[in-house]
């Protein structure tokens, strides 16, 4: 199955009720795949006219408490902005998946990491955040998705699977979460009394954004950052490897955690300790294994496919402490082995005295 | 004494932020009192728009969710595809529907969604400050159009119903003015017409325009807005059955 499928699939195993979505490549298979199975289980699936409308029927079907999500593309991740913010603001849970392409502007079908500000510092308007997650494995792409569904559903959040063009596209094999392991995670998680399921017996329930009392919009933001900081101290997650000894740590997620740890193998059987950490939520961000790890001062290697945006989260944790050096190729271009490999023998050059 | 009228229950108990004279008192009151006629009061899911009824859950006793600018229909879709036996409907005006909103209404009507839409004509972006409108007549004065609404540069009146009424998936649409004792009762019936049609699972959208007085932007006594409506705005927006 290709990454799209998996996940997709998977995101069905998770009980999704309702998907969502508008044409982009290259993630074309998602909707095809959803519009074959959601019928098959009885579940919604509606081809909207725009990301914009998609995104807000995510609200729609979200707001009354079912598991919902959409997937796109760049250029149209950016037209669900503004939803993302009303959904972040009205906290609903929900999951939206981003297969990133080139860009900026229309840019191309290749893959591409140049959404990462956009999603982890927000994207629309107003303070707030998305849980995200970047997969980089089609294992790792199925296997999320019910933790971001259970994830949004426990804090009423939106989360963003931040994938590209390779793992969309490429093939692998893949186990798909089951139902039967879902369930009793699912159990454990809140109630939705705040779901608009009609107020029969009950007192109406009100999803909003809008706060216009004096100091009303100022409390909900704090309390939206209560929120985020609970998600921080829980959340985070990433994966070490070989970072103790380590001369120089690369820093890399999705496709590109991939090839950087094979050229880190490939310098240690060259004698060069190279170690990596992978980001596998993006948001919150793991800056505490990072600061950690830059107290023993190794240099740091940020490997992206773009023209350096992580780098900027893993300076902010590193503090100062040593240095942060970028490597990454923008707009489709893959980062090889060999290349990385180049930048570590260069960052193991001794200056000359 | 024999009480011959009172507040519907679903029509909550509190002082208003509407302006004096304006029209969505009264829409608010005939859709709250068809709602509790039918019986859908604990299934029913309202939609409120961004405009000045963004308030709109203040009064209306129900399920409410409030949504941006112009996407409601497509909010609703999410909501009733999700929710079959729930009653959906959108409560938008006519900058959330006839301008930001356009795509979406069209789109929803296009799908045969099963939703029922309160659209409020009053010529006017409200909230904002009074500036035109797609919906807008000509020579009319706004906060930007301050010479009058001019055909040449800003365009005709945009008849949304009209529009709304060709598309097969639309299988109701009446326009009625807020604008007199008589076109109040039609205006009530046209609009538990459009619920029962939800009701009853037929399969489509239906719209009911209300033709809406807003005395403050268009610098009127609440009766001449009134006036207005049954002249001016009915040559434009001719009141009546577009479809089924």
């Amino acid at each position: 199955m290709c990454g799209n499928e998996a996940m997709a699939e998977s995101a069905i195993q998770a009980g999704l009720d309702a998907y969502f979505g508008y044409p982009i490549t290259p993630q074309n298979e998602v909707t095809a795949y959803m519009s074959q199975r959601m019928p098959e289980e009885k579940r919604v699936f509606v081809q909207s006219e725009s990301e914009l409308a998609a995104i807000n029927m995510v609200f729609g079907a979200a707001a009354t408490g079912k598991r919902t999500m959409t997937s796109s593309s760049s250029p149209g991740i950016s037209l669900m902005q503004e939803g993302i913010s009303y959904l972040a603001a009205a906290e609903l849970p929900c999951v939206i998946v981003n297969v990133m392409r080139g860009g900026p502007g229309l840019g191309n079908i290749a893959p591409s990491q140049g959404d990462y500000f956009q999603s982890v510092k927000g994207g629309g308007h107003g303070d707030y955040h998305c849980i995200v997650f970047g997969p980089s494995g089609v294992q790792e792409f199925a296997d999320i998705m019910p933790l971001a569904f259970d994830l949004a559903d426990k804090y009423r959040i939106p989360a963003i699977i931040l994938a590209d063009g390779i793992l969309g596209q490429m093939m692998e094999p893949v186990v798909i979460p089951t139902n039967s392991k879902l369930n009793t995670q699912k159990l454990k998680l809140p109630k939705k009394d705040w779901a608009l399921t009609g107020a029969d017996g009950r007192k109406q329930n009100i999803v909003r954004s809008l706060w216009l009392a004096e100091g009303a919009i100022e409390q909900h933001n704090y309390d939206l950052q209560a929120k985020y900081r609970q998600i921080e101290k829980n959340e985070t997650r990433c994966e070490q490897s070989d970072v103790d000894d380590a001369d120089i740590i690369i820093v890399a997620y999705g496709i590109c955690a991939r090839i950087a740890r094979r050229a880190a193998q490939q310098a240690r059987e060259q004698g060069i300790k190279v170690g990596s950490i992978r980001p596998i939520t993006l948001w919150p961000f793991p800056s505490e294994p990072i600061s950690k790890a830059a107290d023993k001062s190794p240099i740091f290697l940020v490997v992206e496919m773009s023209c350096g945006q992580m780098v900027e989260d893993v300076r902010l944790a590193v503090a100062g402490k040593t240095p942060v050096v970028f490597w990454g190729r923008p707009g489709g271009g893959i980062p090889t082995v060999e290349k990385i490999l180049e930048k570590i023998e260069q960052l193991t050059i001794k200056p000359k005295k | 004494m024999q009480t011959v009228f009172k507040r519907t229950p679903t029509l909550k108990d509190c002082p208003t932020h509407y302006c004096p004279g304006c029209g969505h008192g009264i829409a608010h009151r005939l859709v709250c009192e068809v709602i509790d006629e039918l019986g859908i009061h604990g299934r029913t899911i309202g939609i409120a728009p961004v405009g000045c009824a963004v308030l709109a859950y203040d009064y209306f006793d129900v399920d409410m969710v409030e949504v941006a600018h112009g996407r409601a229909p497509a909010v609703a879709t999410g909501m009733k595809r999700t929710n079959p036996d729930k009653i959906v409907f959108s409560y938008q005006g006519d900058g959330d529907l006839a301008a930001i909103g356009t795509a979406e209404i069209i789109h929803a009507a296009h799908r045969a969604e099963q939703l029922t839409v309160v659209f409020i004509n009053n010529a006017v972006f409200g909230m904002t400050g009074g500036q035109m409108a797609p919906t807008t007549m000509l020579g009319q004065i706004t906060a930007t159009t301050p010479q009058g609404r001019q055909a040449d540069g800003q365009g005709y009146p945009l008849n949304v119903s009209e529009l709304l009424a060709v598309l097969p998936g639309a299988i109701y649409v009446e326009r009625c003015g807020l604008c007199s004792p008589a076109h109040i009762r039609k205006a009530k019936a046209a609009l538990k017409h459009a619920f029962e049609l939800q009701i009853n699972n037929a399969k489509g959208l239906s719209l009911v325009e209300l033709l809406s007085p807003c005395p403050t932007y268009w610098r009127m006594t609440p009766p001449d807005a009134m006036l207005h409506i049954q002249n001016e705005m009915t040559k434009v927006f001719p009141l009546g059955r577009l479809k089924g």
